[in-house]
């Protein structure tokens, strides 16, 4: 056997493992981000219909930012279900500011000990810089005269929302609806039951996502209504004219997508600074037109009566706390066994 | 030639050492310890929680749509996977590499991409399910659509496991059965059945395995209707990972129970093949 050409081997194959393992490691330490270098960089960690929403945002930030400090900056944006994306945080992805749908989502990497409690009275109206609320979309001419959570509950009528036990989204649909039968009903729980359990009848396919549902509808033409959060809708409008219309009920939920700071990450990355500037400047004038544009409800009540054309500013809305707060109509609706369960195994 | 080794398990073949030292070290882990790191997860449910948890209506019943829908996508595949294994390695014909090459698509295809596409071919104003909606089936939505997202992402399993077999399998062999007066038919179940048997087998149980477990495909086309009962498995798993209170223990507890419904079946297989191998070569 020749024994330095197997000698030579075992060193290449040693190499390689090394060489491979850095690889490994370096790649799971993720990149270094801070402000000791010329440019800087920050990861915004976010939901998913906000991406259009944030691509023009960051624009605007970083020419901000840019003629205030003279640096250049990079923000990085990372999508997916609200939820999911909560849970990467928590488990070392390396976000300087959440911007996600529900404040509960950021309430659980409160909990995890990477956000300083107080973080909701930190930024303005809840540190929530945009709001949206639930609609119906519909196709053009509205044949089947769909005007109300009333009309959802009709036979024949086809419904599409995404499952609430998979999505965030779909549980604001629900409770919209739960709040709308609660006022016709007053309140009596056995009727309210009845009512969703009716509407959820009706459901024809049930995806696990917002955008998903969305396609369903839009894209492979199933079902007479989608309920839609209002900048889903919007865009939809926007993407195919004269396809469909809007209708607003006359009760929707008022959706709070919260933001805040990943307190642990930016003293880590040193972009305490730089993050906190990120999220205020959310509220200048100039950022609530792009969130209006984008079909965000801006928080700023000038600014929204601005897009008084865009939104119906009419219609009554719920928010979470009429149900007691995030936490508790998880557990009274959507977790195993509750509302949800009750009325859809039926 | 050299004697084989001095010492008595001294591998001739040099590199032994460390190639088997990265094998263990990559099995462990990307293997090894994130399916131990499940099990831990799943345990840390009381006995009684976990019973509960998977005997729920919905649960049982995403058990029976996932397994019996792959079991009937592997079966088509089997019937299917055989005739394309043989067409390409019997025949000659224009355009059969392309063809050949094409089988390996459903592995290369993100799966929620392919996901996407079957649902909006089989949706009732796609292109094919227009056509089946004629005839009064509803494909995508439904089980249906669920056993094609199977049969989608589980052919090239069986064609693949077959095509070496039926290549190597010498055309003589045929021609002596037919010398001997063997029918086509009598050829076909007594000299190549058996011979494709042990590698259909595995093809078998490996789609069948991932169908079972499939997700990308399989969730745009589902429907995901607990009341229609298109809810699969993964789904459930995502279910708990996704929703508004993560549910990590009753996730792993599904998994786990998937895990061993797989590893079942593909030692029950394994098994099979093992007699069946044994007979041929005997």
């Amino acid at each position: 056997m020749n024994k330095g050409k197997y000698f030579a081997g075992k060193v290449t194959a040693i190499l390689l493992t090394v060489v491979l393992s850095m690889g490994i490691f370096t790649g799971c330490g993720g990149s270094n981000e801070g402000q000791d270098s010329g440019s800087i960089t920050i990861t915004n960690v976010s939901y998913d219909p906000t991406r259009e929403l944030y691509t023009a945002y960051n624009e605007l930030f970083a020419a901000h930012y840019k003629e205030e400090t003279g640096k250049d900056i990079e923000i990085v944006q990372s999508h997916g279900g609200s939820g999911s994306q909560a849970r990467s945080v928590i488990e070392g992805n390396d976000a300087d500011v959440v911007t996600l749908a529900l404040a509960h989502d950021i309430t659980s990497i409160e909990d995890a000990g990477m956000i300083d409690a107080g973080w909701l009275d930190e930024f303005p109206s809840n540190s929530s810089p945009y709001t949206s609320t639930i609609v119906f979309l519909v196709r053009s001419g509205n044949e089947k005269g769909i005007h109300d959570w009333d009309d959802l509950i009709k036979d024949g009528i086809e419904v599409i929302t995404p499952d609430p036990k998979s999505s965030g989204g779909a549980c604001w649909n629900f409770l919209a609806a739960w709040d709308y039968a609660d006022k016709k009903y007053n309140g009596d729980e056995e009727l309210m039951k009845d009512f969703v359990a009716k509407l959820y009848n009706n459901v024809i396919v049930m995806d696990s996502g917002a955008r998903g549902a969305t396609t369903t509808f839009v894209e492979n033409g199933q079902g007479d209504v989608l309920l839609a959060w209002e900048n889903e809708a919007l865009l939809a409008l926007e993407q195919y004219p004269g396809e469909y219309e809007i209708v607003t009920p006359s009760i929707s939920i008022l959706a709070e997508p919260s933001v805040a700071i990943v307190d642990e990450n930016v003293e880590k990355n040193n972009t305490a600074d730089v993050a906190k500037e990120y999220l205020e400047y959310l509220y200048t004038d100039d950022a609530q037109r792009i969130i209006g544009e984008n079909y965000y409800r801006p928080s700023n009540e000038t600014i929204l009566n601005e897009f008084a054309d865009t939104f119906d500013l009419s219609v009554n809305l719920c928010t979470i706390d009429d149900f007691g707060g995030w936490d508790k109509a998880y557990a009274d609706f959507f977790a195993d066994g509750a509302i949800f369960d009750e009325i859809y195994q039926q | 030639m050299k004697k084989a080794g001095r010492r008595k398990g001294k591998v001739v073949i040099p590199g032994f050492g460390i190639t088997m030292g990265i094998t263990v070290s990559m099995l462990s882990i990307l293997i090894l310890i994130p399916l131990a790191s499940v099990m831990a997860y799943s345990f840390k449910m009381s006995p009684f929680e976990f019973v509960k948890l998977i005997t729920k209506p919905g649960v049982v019943n995403a058990f029976a749509t996932s397994i019996g829908c792959a079991f009937v996508a592997a079966v088509i595949n089997a019937v299917f996977g055989v005739m394309i294994a043989w067409v390409l390695v019997r025949y000659d014909f224009f355009g059969k590499r392309f063809i050949d090459g094409i089988i390996e698509l459903p592995f290369a295809l993100p799966t929620a991409v392919a996901g996407i596409t079957l649902t909006k071919m089989y949706s009732d104003n796609g292109f094919l399910g227009k056509a089946l909606e004629r005839i009064g089936i509803k494909a995508a939505y439904t089980k249906i659509g669920i056993i094609i997202a199977m049969v989608f992402i589980g052919i090239p399993f069986v064609v693949r496991a077959i095509q070496p077999v039926l290549e190597k399998l010498p055309k003589s062999c045929e021609e002596a059965g037919l010398m001997l007066g063997a029918s086509r038919a009598v050829i076909f179940r007594k000299i190549i059945f058996p011979e494709i048997m042990p590698p259909l087998l595995t093809g078998f149980g490996l789609a069948l395995a991932r169908g079972i477990g499939e997700y990308g495909s399989v969730i745009y086309i589902s429907g995901n209707s607990e009341k229609n009962k298109t809810q699969v498995v993964s789904y459930i798993i995502m279910q708990k990972l996704n929703s508004g209170n993560v549910d990590y223990e009753g996730a792993a507890a599904i998994a786990l129970i998937l895990l061993i419904i797989s590893f079942i079946m593909l030692f029950a297989i394994n098994i099979v093949q093992h007699v069946a191998s044994k007979r041929t070569s005997a």
